[in-house]
């Protein structure tokens, strides 16, 4: 079975797009296969910083052979018919057989195809393959119409060792690549991929991006071993580093000692974003150390002392930058910077930053007197979250925002909750990012959150299938779980108000302002709920639950709210639960089948003169009862009782249905009856909607 | 030096900077004009680069608010230009195989002047020595066919290959230090840029150089009208640096370089783009 081994060579592909470039040519070259009949064992594909490669394994060394099937005219049609069709079909009549059906006999053509030898049909769908290659950005380069992320320089491709030739933007395929650009130049003669890839291997190229990283991995450790030290781990900048590299070579370097006092942040920011350093740590201890790796692609016949001196001199120079960013900050406080976020844009619709703040400030008021947390604090955390956006160091570094925040703040010598509360307040940045817990941070990080969803909704920034530009889903999921892991009671509709109050101050018709806010809150309502059916579902907690017991309206409370759930969960597993549901969806259906056959609908108290049978009584008593018992229970946030009094329904109501016929002639008896029925779902809906609840 | 020599022997005609204050070699008329439609182009020069913002009063060792470029543009760019480029930082003392030379990702794009290409900046050593940019358009218009821009920033190499920490302590040659020529400049424009520079002279300037590259445009002047959107782009550099411009503003200031910009590259389109017949005599 032959193997097809492909390889597009370029210029430096950004490593970025190498992953993804080499999934894209597989999809494309495996589709185009598939769709000619070519199935095949196995394929692989290879991104490099110069080359993506492709290795098919298995191909059939021709198409299968294709007959097929196409009816004709009846037997004694006229002959125009049958000239027409013989001539369409390209064959004579003794080629045709005759088939019979239900309607007689007729001609049919049979066709055969032979399948043609994979070589040529390789040849003809692979540069269709490449033209259909989409980057995220691509280049046209004196080639021609053709675009491919840099300019290309050859392709290598081989059917079981032997050339299939082709031509794309210029380029006449062949046997021939190239190995690392400085310590290999020359051309290397390619038949199949185990040799292919051993081949580059003794010119100094690694293929395959999983052993480059493999390398790294396990050299710096190594190296940093050595100085009793590990590497703190960084998987994106492992993933770009190998694909900036062919040949990895991990060097340790110095950072100067006149820079270990700048914050380790700073360090660790500046060496990743800027040179691709990984930091380093001593073993037992938190401290970043005074050393860095850096990943050379050469070995250098002098053991990369040149490189590595470059690279502690570029070091020194960035890290001078930083020191007079940080020197610079912090000789002006937080504080007197904050006009200047006056003239930083937030969003076109929703203001500066700074009214920003003036809006955070509002809300963390607000949250700090509901919790009974030190409400002074609150407000100066929140009035100086955002001031470190205009300083230097995080105009250089956008990723430090928050955490430099916190350092000048220190240094201002605010009180070390508001500086803490700074440094958290942008937490939780994902789902796997910690929640802040102290109660000053918990405010400033809740009251963001709730400015900026209120606000950027109220500007037109809604999420809609995959665009959140503003990350609103991640807001609303930092809320909720802000909200339930510090257990915290907050009725969310007037705090999401708010902001949207504080945004409305200069809007000429107050009274238009506050319904748009309403709706604003109830919109936000509901989208916060669909997040909690998100963040609550991971734990296994139905959907169904939370939007029976939320589409009662008024909850806003997610810690009740979220108990509420839990407790209807449980009594749904119970029995007593799952007969209840039974019953009252039997319950639910008669009455809704009556309503409609009537025209009307069945709402109220049913009259208790009119109750003729003791079921009936009873019922209408336990209603009666459970009603003020649950509401009672209810009020008093305790659920699992409300729902146990639920339960007692169920007896009741099973003999209600084993004794009472509800269609009875009498219709003045049959409306008293239905109206009771319809009572039953008003008592269990003061729990939850049972008519949300799925199967 | 060397990189002159160098780059005419690859049949590149030695230019002298453009006399009008810019912000990268780019903007000289030799590369942004140039760079657009089908007449062969090859060219090198030096280009004193002017960046209001980033001045540090002579403060920090590796930032200057005016510096040299020296910038190469060939059009059209040849297959081989990446080796090419490696034989220039040869020829420099540069050896690949003792030093890690990087072509790490870095798309260049002026919104100023509506243009953009794909590219990298070169690194040895960690260190980036040259920006290297395929042009895919300028002024809104295609590049056909794609220009190499090659841009050395001088100090940093001179710095490289002299092996000094700052850059004022680079001889310039055995006698001066750059500090000698370059400190006081970068303390008092770091001054100038950021305290004393008048905001509504500026903003006046920006409009009136404005008003005459539309008229200019108008006369079909490519040229002197390009000058002047060159003069509005620094102008809007000035105002930039003095903090007075908000976001907003920040956007249509550059909108508005940008539409002087594809005007003036339009214009230049519809002129016989340098084109000259010896006259016979």
């Amino acid at each position: 079975m032959p193997d097809l081994l492909l390889e597009v060579f370029s210029e430096e592909i950004p490593a970025r797009m190498q992953a993804g470039g080499a999934r894209e040519l597989e999809r494309l070259l495996v589709g185009a296969l598939s769709d000619r009949g070519l199935l095949f064992e196995a394929a692989k594909s290879f991104a490099g910083p110069r080359r993506l490669t492709i290795a098919v394994a298995g191909l059939p060394a021709k198409q299968p052979d294709v007959s097929e099937e196409r009816k004709g005219p009846r037997v004694g049609a006229p002959g125009k018919a049958i000239e027409g069709f013989l001539r369409s079909a390209g064959i004579t009549l003794d080629q045709c057989v005759k088939q019979s059906d239900a309607k007689g006999e007729f001609y049919v053509a049979v066709i055969q195809r032979a399948g043609r030898a994979t070589e040529d049909v390789l040849a003809e769908i692979l540069p269709a393959v490449l033209d259909q290659m989409i980057w995220p950005k691509s280049m046209r380069w004196n080639a021609g119409i053709a675009r491919w992320v840099r300019p290309l320089h050859s392709i290598l491709c081989t059917l079981d060792g032997e050339v299939v030739p082709f031509e794309y933007a210029g380029i006449r395929s062949g046997n021939i690549t190239r190995g690392h650009r400085f310590m290999s130049p020359a051309n290397i003669e390619v038949r199949r991929f185990e040799d292919y890839r051993q081949k580059l291997a003794d010119a100094f190229v690694v293929l395959d991006v999983a052993q480059r990283k493999d390398i790294v991995e396990h050299e710096s450790r190594q190296k940093a071993f050595a100085l009793g030290l590990e590497v703190i781990d960084d998987s994106a900048l492992l993933d770009e580093v190998a694909g900036l590299v062919e040949w990895p070579v991990p060097l340790v370097g110095r950072i100067d000692d006149a820079f270990m006092d700048l914050p380790p942040e700073v360090l660790q920011t500046s060496m990743r974003t800027h040179q691709k350093f990984f930091a380093l740590r001593g073993t037992a201890q938190e401290r970043l150390a005074n050393r860095f790796v850096v990943v050379a692609n050469i070995a250098a016949a002098d053991g990369g002392s040149e490189i590595v001196a470059g690279n502690e001199r570029v070091l020194r120079a960035r890290l001078s930058d930083a020191q007079f960013f940080w020197d610079q900050d912090r000789r002006r406080p937080l504080a007197a910077r904050l006009s200047e976020l006056g003239s930083v844009v937030f969003h076109a619709r929703a203001g500066s930053m700074l009214d920003r703040v003036h809006r955070i400030e509002s809300v963390a008021a607000v949250l700090a007197r509901d919790f009974g947390f030190d409400q002074a604090k609150c407000v100066r955390a929140a009035q100086l979250a955002k001031a470190d956006l205009v300083t230097g160091m995080v105009g250089e570094f956008p990723e430090l925002q928050g955490t430099m925040g916190r350092y000048y703040a220190l240094n201002d010598g605010e009180e070390p909750e508001v500086a803490n509360a700074i440094g958290d307040h942008y937490r939780p940045l994902g789902p796997n990012d910690r929640v802040p817990s102290e109660p000053v941070a918990i405010v400033v990080a809740l009251a963001d959150k709730i400015d900026s969803l209120a606000t950027l909704w109220r500007a037109g920034e809604k999420p809609t299938g995959s665009k959140d530009p503003f990350a609103l889903r991640r807001a609303g999921l930092g809320i909720i779980r802000i909200i339930l892991e510090n257990t915290l009671r907050i009725r969310l509709a007037p705090t999401l108000l708010v902001p949207l109050a504080a945004a409305r101050n200069n809007e000429a018709d107050a009274a238009a302002g506050e319904t748009a806010a309403r709706e604003i809150v109830a919109e936000l309502l509901g989208f916060l709920a669909d997040r909690l059916e998100v963040a609550l579902r991971g734990e296994g907690t139905r959907h169904d639950l939370i939007n029976a017991v939320f589409s009662l309206g008024g909850e806003d409370d997610l810690v009740r709210l979220v108990a509420r759930v839990r407790a209807l969960g449980r009594f749904l597993e119970s029995p007593d639960g799952a007969n209840l549901l039974a019953a009252y969806r039997r319950a639910v259906n008669i009455v809704k089948i009556e309503e409609k056959r009537d025209g009307c609908s069945y709402q109220g108290q049913p009259d208790p003169d009119l109750l003729e049978l003791p079921e009936e009584r009873t019922l209408f008593a336990a209603l009666a009862t459970a009603h003020e018992t649950i509401l009672a229970e209810l009020a008093h946030e305790r659920f699992k009782e409300a729902m146990r009094t639920m339960a007692g329904l169920r007896e009741p109501v099973d003999r209600f249905f084993e004794n009472v016929t509800v269609n009875v002639a009498d219709r003045v008896l049959r409306k008293n009856r239905l109206l009771l029925l319809s009572r039953l779902r008003e008592v269990m809906h003061t729990t939850a909607n049972f008519s949300r609840i799925e199967g | 030096m060397t990189l002159q020599t160098f780059w005419a022997g690859q049949g590149c005609m030695i230019l002298q900077p453009y006399d009008v204050e810019m912000g990268a070699g780019t903007f000289h008329p030799a590369t942004a004009l140039r760079a657009l439609g089908p007449r062969p182009w090859r060219a090198a020069y030096v280009q004193p680069s002017r960046r209001p913002k980033d001045g540090r009063y002579g403060e920090n060792p590796n930032r200057l608010q005016h510096y040299y470029q020296f910038q190469v543009i060939l059009k059209p760019a040849p297959r081989d230009v990446q080796d090419i480029y490696l034989n220039s930082i040869r020829a420099i003392g540069i050896d690949p195989l003792h030093h890690d030379i990087r072509f790490v990702e870095d798309d260049w794009e002026s919104p100023t002047l509506g243009a953009w290409g794909l590219g990298w900046e070169v690194w040895c050593d960690g260190m980036e020595i040259t920006q290297f940019t395929y042009f895919q358009q300028v002024g809104g218009f295609d590049c056909d066919p794609v220009s190499a821009e090659l841009t050395y920033g001088l100090e940093r190499l001179a710095m490289y290959v002299q092996g000094v920490e700052s850059v004022y302590d680079l001889a310039y040659n055995e006698q001066f230090r750059y500090g000698e020529v370059f400190h006081q400049p970068e303390r008092e424009f770091s001054a100038y840029d950021f305290e004393y520079a008048d905001i509504s002279i500026l903003s006046r300037h920006f409009e009136d150089a404005e008003n005459e590259c539309r008229s200019l445009v108008g006369a079909g002047l490519a040229l002197p009208a390009y000058d002047q959107c060159i003069k509005a782009s620094h102008c809007f550099n000035l105002l930039d640096a003095r903090g007075v411009i908000s976001v907003t503003e920040r956007a249509a200031y550059i909108a508005r370089v940008r539409a002087l910009a594809k005007s003036c590259c339009e214009a230049w389109l519809a002129s016989p783009q340098g084109a000259y017949e010896p006259r016979i005599a």
